[in-house]
């Protein structure tokens, strides 16, 4: 079957649908949003159209800048611990038997599906002092009584690694699997040992690969909304924390769209950036 | 030598995915209402709970209902869609799997205040209706994703052959094209419903005041009170999650679903 | 007249011309072999009798129809493709079966016909057996019995015996010839293998650049081809420059008394096959070489000699083996009724 251009006016009839479903459910609330952003607040309902930049502008306070500086560099942190653990695995796992691999994604997958209320739940009582990882050291004779863990930075960003591992996994796996692996077995015939082949021949091999993986993660914990409510202190809350607290219980829907409105600016033009600084570094 | 560093390096990784499920595991079984680890007592009452308490039953209720509307919906979305850019030669309706694309990629607080504007303003805000759509809309990328995949993996000389022996193209679609895309339909299902089981934001955006999906009433019970029951959902939760996939593994191709070339035989 | 004629036939994808200007007349009950190398545009052409490809220009008529613009479900075809294409959700006989089954034939009727074709493949009792599990000549079997259910008034195969060994290939060949004649059903292959081709065919087509050089069965092909590149391509010939002098034709320096050249053609080439190289002691000859290499297939001889700066290939059977080594003097004798004048 040749790929046709469509001809006649139902050939466009299946795209009818989902065209219009996307449309209007997707593109409409996003202009809706952005539209938003430049409205004021309305303490007795929602807002009130208007066109003001004070939303905006509340960003140029240093409390804001600190947020925004804490958002990325806990999404950084996270998208380099993801990839530094998910490399050597994922690239492992595409070495094994089938069955190995499938129960692992099985497992990976089941992990990635679970709501961040559920691994924010799970991981406060695992940090917790009454039901927490503490007392097993405590039973173990480690530990002379059993202690809180959070909040804290540590607890946030565990359970964010956590919360991302497989999503980096199930990003590198596509391309691991593909990875011609007489790459490695050449690189062995000339005399590396395997941890030298992965270094010297999968890792370069693999560099845009994981260039994009960890702008994926990025991305990906940039979005996480609850781990640092639920296992931080308030000045441990991201960007995406406060869009919701401001949007839920502050009630200052404008002000909560401005700034859905400046991450998204932010994640394209960091996004632009690695990709530039990529393509260039390539031409180089 | 290196297998046993690969074995423990697995074993670390599996410690670390599973440690957080074993405690809540614990946690679940308390015979009294602790949130005690390791558990006080043994009961499985925590289980019944779920079910006996109309607040988690409803909230129960409610999750598997959108959950089971909402994938059924993106699917629809994404059907029609995938088969159109198989089919014909359009490059300016690549739009549109990026527009499909998009809500899952970007981050989900972003989504989900786009929505909760959209229903605000136009004045649905609340209804349960407006959290099948949303979540349609949020999770419709999973089916896209494994039907774009299904569909680049059908050998377009059968739809040709089909042709020549006959088909035109809605008995081709019907004999050929919906058969061997079945199994990539199933499994853009199965992920869609597993994820808006567990979805909070969106669900939150839009329906939060009005009623509680599983995640959202966990959530409520997290700020208004611990309670053992959160821990038997999430183990249920685990478990359903864990099922499904399973199932998606035993009669699909799990490695060719996310991106592996060709399965080996 | 019945049977399948292409007037004008040009296909083009952009500002590529893949099909140019084709004519084409292929008689009912004809075995007809579009040949020609890759890219040559003999798989657009089938496609186009198919009605998978629309030519840009030209007409396609069937049984003295016009057939150009009907669409393919309805051109009652079977088609065997490179792929092979076997639905594999069906079993063998739901495969065989598909176009009797969308036609709306009932159970019986289909199950008669499967059994009827499985017993022509000599693969009955494969009916409820799965595509996967079978061996490839089994599979290339079953493509060809289902593109036969229907008894289509046309049979096109797609480079059908590609994927299959050397020997299993030649067995199908003289299988598929058979099969269709008994038949008796007007086919066409395309295929690039000129021995699949003259093994085959009533009338081999030739292609190159999109354009048709020569149609004419397989001999002639072979003796009498149309220019120099059906002759270089079918088969091993020398193609060599030759003046026309008074008498006949100048070639490798020595005149060749009797070959007679066109008039007002004053230069060109003649191709001589291998066989008609006959190599004799020097001086019995007007041409004089020197033998460069000699390959000994045991079913033939091939001796590749240097003569006025061209190489030669003279090819012989066993027991008429030349008494030559590598470095003699031989003697180049051409009859010049096995030279076939061609314009250069």
């Amino acid at each position: 079957m040749r790929r046709e251009a469509p001809q006649k006016l139902t050939d466009y009839a299946p795209l009818a649908f989902p065209a219009g479903m996307l449309i209007v459910f997707f593109v409409v609330p996003f202009a809706t949003m952005i539209a938003v952003s430049f409205f004021r607040r309305d303490p007795a309902g929602f807002y009130s159209p208007d066109f003001v930049f004070d939303n905006y502008a509340r960003f140029l306070s240093l409390f804001f800048g600190k947020v925004l500086g804490f958002s990325l560099f806990l999404a950084v942190a996270v998208a380099i611990c993801c990839v530094v653990i998910a490399l050597p695995f994922t690239y492992l796992l595409s070495r094994t038997k089938r069955r190995t691999q499938v129960l692992w994604l099985v497992a990976l997958l089941s992990v990635l599906s679970l709501s961040e209320v559920i691994i924010g739940f799970a991981w406060s009582t695992l940090f917790s002092r009454t039901a927490g990882i503490t007392n097993l050291l405590v039973m173990l004779g480690i530990m002379s009584e059993p202690i809180a863990l959070n909040p804290s930075f540590g607890a946030v960003l565990t359970a964010m690694v956590y919360q991302a591992l497989p999503y980096t996994v199930l990003v590198l796996y596509p391309a691991l699997v593909r990875l011609d692996p007489t790459l490695t077995e050449a690189a062995r015939t000339l005399g590396a040992s395997p941890l030298k082949a992965f270094f010297t021949v999968v890792v370069p091999a693999l560099r845009n690969t994981v260039v994009a993986t960890l702008i994926m993660v990025f991305i990906f914990a940039l979005g996480s909304y609850l781990l640092p409510q639920i296992l931080g202190r308030p000045q441990h809350w991201t960007l995406s924390v406060l869009i919701t607290d401001q949007a839920i219980y502050q009630s200052n829907m404008p002000f909560a769209a401005a700034m859905a409105v400046f991450l998204v600016l932010v994640t394209l033009g960091l996004v632009a950036l690695t990709v530039y600084a990529g393509r260039k570094g390539e031409a180089a | 030598m290196n297998a046993l560093l690969q074995r423990v390096y697995f074993g670390l990784v599996g410690l670390f995915l599973v440690l957080p499920i074993i405690v809540v595991a614990g946690v679940s079984v308390n015979a009294k209402q602790d949130l005690a680890f390791p558990p006080k007592g043994f009961s499985l009452g925590w289980y019944g709970e779920i079910f006996a308490n109309p607040e988690w039953r409803n909230a129960l209720v409610a999750s598997i209902t959108l959950a089971a509307l909402s994938a059924a919906l993106a699917l629809l979305i994404a059907l029609p869609l995938a088969w159109f850019l198989w089919r014909r030669h359009a490059p300016w309706a690549n739009v549109f799997q990026l527009l499909g694309i998009a809500p899952f990629t970007l981050p989900p607080v972003i989504t989900a205040l786009g929505l909760l504007t959209f229903w605000a303003t136009t004045g649905f805000y609340g209804q349960p209706a407006t959290a099948v759509i949303s979540h349609a809309i949020f999770f419709v990328t999973l089916p896209l994703v494994t039907l774009s995949l299904g569909f680049s993996s059908i050998d377009r000389s059968l739809v040709e052959a089909a042709a020549t022996m006959g088909a035109d193209d809605r008995t081709v679609f019907r004999t050929v094209v919906l058969p061997l895309i079945l199994p990539y339909l199933i499994s853009g299902y199965a992920f869609a419903f597993v994820l808006s089981l567990n979805e909070y934001i969106v669900a939150y955006m839009t329906i939060g005041f009005t009623m509680e999906t599983l995640p959202i009433k966990i959530f409520n019970a997290l700020r208004y009170g611990y309670t053992p029951t959160m821990a038997s959902v999430t183990i249920l939760f685990v478990a359903i999650a864990a099922t499904i996939f399973g199932l998606v593994a035993r009669f699909g191709d799990l490695p060719k679903l996310l991106g592996a070339m060709s399965s080996r035989d | 007249m019945s049977g399948l004629t292409l007037q004008n036939v040009t296909k083009q994808f952009g500002t590529f011309t893949a099909v140019r200007n084709v004519a084409l007349t292929v008689p009912h009950g004809t075995f007809v072999c579009l040949l020609g190398p890759s890219g040559c545009g003999k798989t657009t052409l089938m496609r186009m009798v198919a009605g998978l490809d629309l030519p840009t220009e030209g007409e396609i008529r069937l049984d003295d129809k016009d057939i150009t613009n009907v669409p393919t479900h309805k051109r009652d075809l079977g088609m065997v493709f490179q792929s092979l294409a076997l639905f594999p959700h069906l079993t063998v006989g739901e495969n065989i079966a598909y176009s009797l089954r969308i036609r709306g034939a009932g159970k019986d009727e289909q199950k008669k016909r499967v059994d009827e074709l499985l017993s022509m493949i000599h693969l009955s009792g494969y009916a409820d057996r799965p595509v996967a599990k079978l061996s490839g000549g089994q599979r290339q079997r079953v493509a060809i019995a289902r593109a036969l259910a229907i008894s289509p008034k046309l049979f096109l195969l797609d480079e059908p015996l590609s994927a299959l060994d050397a020997k299993l290939r030649e067995a199908m060949q003289v299988e598929l010839r058979q099969l269709q004649q008994r038949l008796g059903i007007t086919t066409i292959v395309v295929t690039h293998d000129q021995r699949e081709a003259m093994t085959m065919a009533d009338t081999v087509v030739v292609m190159n650049g999109g354009e048709i050089r020569q149609a004419a069965p397989p001999v002639d092909i072979y003796r009498r081809p149309a220019d120099t590149f059906v002759a270089d391509f079918i088969g091993m010939t020398n193609l060599l420059d030759f003046k026309a002098d008074g008498t006949g034709a100048t070639v490798l320096g020595a005149s060749i008394p009797g070959l007679v050249v066109p008039n007002g053609l004053a230069s060109g080439i003649v191709s001589v096959r291998p066989e008609d190289v006959h190599l004799t002691v020097p001086g019995n000859a007007p041409i004089t070489g020197t033998v460069i290499f000699i390959r000994d297939l045991g079913g033939t001889i091939e001796t590749f000699v240097e003569a006025a700066g061209k190489q030669i290939v003279a090819v012989s059977v066993p027991n008429a083996r030349p008494d030559v080594a590598v470095g003699q003097s031989v003697g180049i004798a051409l009859d010049p009724a096995d030279c076939v004048v061609l314009k250069s």
